[in-house]
């Protein structure tokens, strides 16, 4: 489904991602890891097509697409879904036009019908019911005045309705109270399938606890240094990063 | 941003101003040119008493002592006023339609492809939310929908032309009694020459059955428009109006310097909303409408209250300050406005607030948004007199600034002649957020939906003031104006 190979990502006039190679199969759950700066965000925005980053070298395809060469709202309807680390704020804007907008407009990319309002409104309270939200935040402006796990909650509760192929999730289990941490959980697993994959991206294991990965990667220093299945991550917990980097 | 230049790049040259057409119609117009000769003529071919004859002379003679403001953060050629015709009416306008039956099909025509079909709206009225219309093509007034309706209801609503023939006595009463002949250089060239605009009068006691509304529309080439709109709302009446602006596509500017008096008497309440298009220019600054407006409000009794609302998109350059003189008891004033300049279009726009009662309320809040080349300035005035004792103000001015070779700059001035005064300020100035346009692309929303989806949200708390119809039209001329903003 998705293929990286050697990538190489700057911005600034500096080097962050520096050769990374990572496959992931449909159905696939791959978790990522490593130290703060090491450029799991900047691979996760590059993914969804943030323009700041220069690539310098090597290729993304998607479904057989050459990734690079589409703009976000093209991978956005393409079925590439990136849960943000530090959502952003759209101030009068509701969550139900944004919603309903972006929904419409990827199927509309995708030539398929656009849903009218009814069908809509049932979908979302569907959705929103499902992650255990109070309706009336549709009603508020995207993310505005939100709490930082409502924040998060906020962008799983997008996936749910958007319905993506790829998940990339970047840190979205950081700032959630337990319960919360639960419910997010639950979400990503309702959208599990044979044919849709996830890349979580986290720090700890109490996510992996709820959303068991197949393989677990070590991002350090822009490159993928280590690679493994579940019990990885539990081995990081334990001894944390310094013994990989030492031996990469 | 760069990947799709191109595409923005073409966006932007196909940019079409939709109300851009010329209508070829016959008219009559006046020579090029001013002097009390033509004020004169305005007047006699309007058939006008005596009385408002030398309110027109005495404001001619005002006017030529007086000299253009240069105060505002606006840059243009000099105009020539000499070069501008006057008094321009369609020629089958002689002896002014007495139904929309006698109106020129081409003239409906041209209000339908604007989207007023007035004659529909006769029609279909009942089905349609109830909205009475009046059109000012040029120099004058081509219709008014719904007369039958109002008067019913003892609601006065025509050509200020007509009252001034119909019901002299209520115009030489209060017409510029709010903004006097010689307030201000425009104000008294105004005066001079005003040829049409709409009249109001709501009794006492009387809650305008529907919503009125008033479309101008130059078509005419090197015609001003000066239009005059007199509202008066008597003891606990309440009317809710709006006006909508377009003009023709041209090359060369054109003058519109409009003056607006209203009147609200005790526990009356006037809501005044604006939609202006009028034709901004090209990107590259050609063309377009030099709109200076005087639009002032009174709040003569206790109580009495007066909102103006503008969604300000058109226009090359605007110099328009909506104010209200508090003066009742306990009255109130609001100020809404949206101003969007693109490309070259230049903004210099606010409100005065004048607190005079006590416990006097005003609140202002102003979204400006400046993109491509575009200037905007926000200019508010907060005075409240000794007498006033309990005012208070609000002020909340934002500006959203697309892209870097934009501008926006707020000016506010208080002058705090009553200690009991309280006033709250709150400005931010931002930029459309790179992050929040990539958040929105991310989730499958293209760039330009994106642009117009957050500035929309920006104006949302003006937006919500605008009558339900207009809000929809509002946010969809915003969108067409900000096309090809970024890039
Ligand atoms: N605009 C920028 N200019 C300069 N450096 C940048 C810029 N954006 C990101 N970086 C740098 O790139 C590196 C990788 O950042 P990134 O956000 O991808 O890290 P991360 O692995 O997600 O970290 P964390 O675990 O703290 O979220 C960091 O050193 C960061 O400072
Ligand atoms: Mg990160």
């Amino acid at each position: 489904m998705l293929d990286i190979q050697n990538l190489h990502a700057r911005i600034e006039g500096k080097d962050i991602l520096q050769g990374i190679d990572l496959r992931i199969g449909a159905g696939e759950v791959h978790a990522i890891m490593g130290p703060n700066g090491s450029g799991k965000s900047t691979l996760s925005k590059l993914l969804a097509g943030h323009e700041d980053y220069t690539i310098t070298d090597g290729t993304v395809s998607f479904d057989g697409a050459d990734l690079l060469e589409l703009n976000p709202e093209e991978r956005a309807a393409k079925g590439i879904f990136l849960g943000f680390q530090y959502p952003v704020e759209i101030p009068g804007v509701s969550n139900m036009v944004f919603l309903k907008a972006a929904l419409n407009a990827q199927r509309k990319i995708r030539g398929e019908k656009e849903l009218d309002a009814a069908d809509f409104l049932a979908w979302v309270k569907h959705r929103v019911k499902q992650m255990q939200m109070n309706p009336a935040m549709l009603s508020r402006g995207v993310n505005e005045g939100f709490s930082g796990g409502e924040k998060k909650r906020n962008e799983i509760l997008q996936m749910l309705v958007l319905e993506p192929k790829l998940m990339v999730l970047d840190e979205t289990d950081s700032g959630l109270d337990i319960d919360a941490l639960k419910i997010v959980a639950d979400g990503i697993n309702l959208m599990r399938s044979k044919e849709r994959s996830v890349l979580l991206v986290t720090h700890y294991q109490r996510l992996l606890d709820y959303v068991k990965p197949d393989y677990v990667h070590v991002l350090a220093g822009g490159r993928i240094v280590k690679s493994g299945g579940p019990e990885l991550a539990l081995e990081l917990e334990e001894k944390g990063y310094g013994w990989i980097q030492q031996a990469a | 941003m760069s990947t799709n230049q191109e595409d923005i790049q073409a966006l932007v040259r196909n940019r079409t101003y939709s109300a851009g057409f010329v209508t070829d119609v016959d008219s009559e117009t006046l020579p090029p040119g001013l002097n009390e000769d033509v004020v004169r003529a305005i007047s006699a071919r309007k058939q006008e008493p005596e009385w408002l004859l030398e309110f027109r002379l005495k404001a001619y003679r005002r006017w030529l002592k007086m000299t253009e403001p240069k105060w505002a953060h606006v840059h243009y050629p000099p105009i020539d006023y000499q070069a501008v015709s006057y008094y321009s009416a369609p020629k089958s306008m002689k002896d002014a339609p007495k139904s929309l039956d006698e109106v020129d099909p081409k003239l409906l025509e041209t209000y339908k492809k604007l989207g007023i079909p007035l004659r529909e709206q006769e029609m279909l009225a009942g089905v349609q939310p109830q909205v009475a219309v009046d059109v000012v093509f040029d120099s004058v007034s081509v219709g008014t929908t719904f007369r039958k309706k109002l008067a019913e209801a003892g609601v006065i609503f025509c050509s200020i032309s007509e009252a001034v023939r119909e019901h002299p006595e209520l115009v030489r009463k209060y017409l510029g009694t709010v903004v006097p002949f010689g307030d201000n250089f425009y104000a008294a060239l105004n005066s001079a020459v005003f040829t049409d605009g709409s009249f109001v009068f709501i009794p006492k006691g009387v809650r305008c059955p529907m919503e009125l509304s008033t479309y101008f529309r130059i078509n005419e080439r090197n015609t001003g428009q000066f239009e005059r709109t007199l509202i008066i709302a008597e003891e606990s009446s309440h009317v809710s109006y709006l006006e909508g602006c377009t003009a023709p596509q041209r090359d060369e500017n054109q003058l519109h310097a409009a003056v607006v008096e209203l009147v609200a008497l005790d526990d009356a309440e006037i809501k005044y909303s604006t939609v202006q298009n009028w034709y901004p220019g090209d990107e590259n600054g050609v063309g377009g409408i030099f709109n200076f407006v005087t639009k002032r409000g009174d709040c003569r009794g206790p109580r009495s209250k007066i909102s103006w609302t503008q969604v300000e998109t058109g226009s090359a350059v605007t110099w328009k300050y909506p104010s209200c003189i508090l003066r009742g008891d306990d009255s109130v004033g609001e100020f809404y406005s949206v101003a969007l300049t693109h490309h070259r279009q230049q903004a210099d726009t606010g409100t005065k607030m004048i607190h005079i009662g006590k416990r006097t309320k005003s609140t202002i809040v102003s979204k400006g948004i400046a993109a491509g080349h575009g200037q905007q300035a926000y200019r508010g005035l907060v005075r409240v007199l000794p007498g006033a004792e309990g005012a208070r103000n609000y002020t909340q001015c934002d500006s959203l600034l697309i892209g870097d070779k934009c501008g926006a700059h707020t000016f506010p001035y208080t002058e705090i002649r009553n200690p009991s005064a309280i006033l709250e300020h709150e400005a931010t100035t931002s930029k459309i957020g790179e992050d929040q346009l990539f958040y929105a692309r991310s989730r499958g929303i293209a760039e330009e939906d994106a642009v117009s989806m957050i500035v929309n949200g920006f104006c949302k708390d003006v937006f919500k003031e605008l009558p339900m119809e207009f809000a929809v039209e509002a946010q969809k001329l915003l969108s067409v104006s900000l096309e090809g903003s970024v890039g």
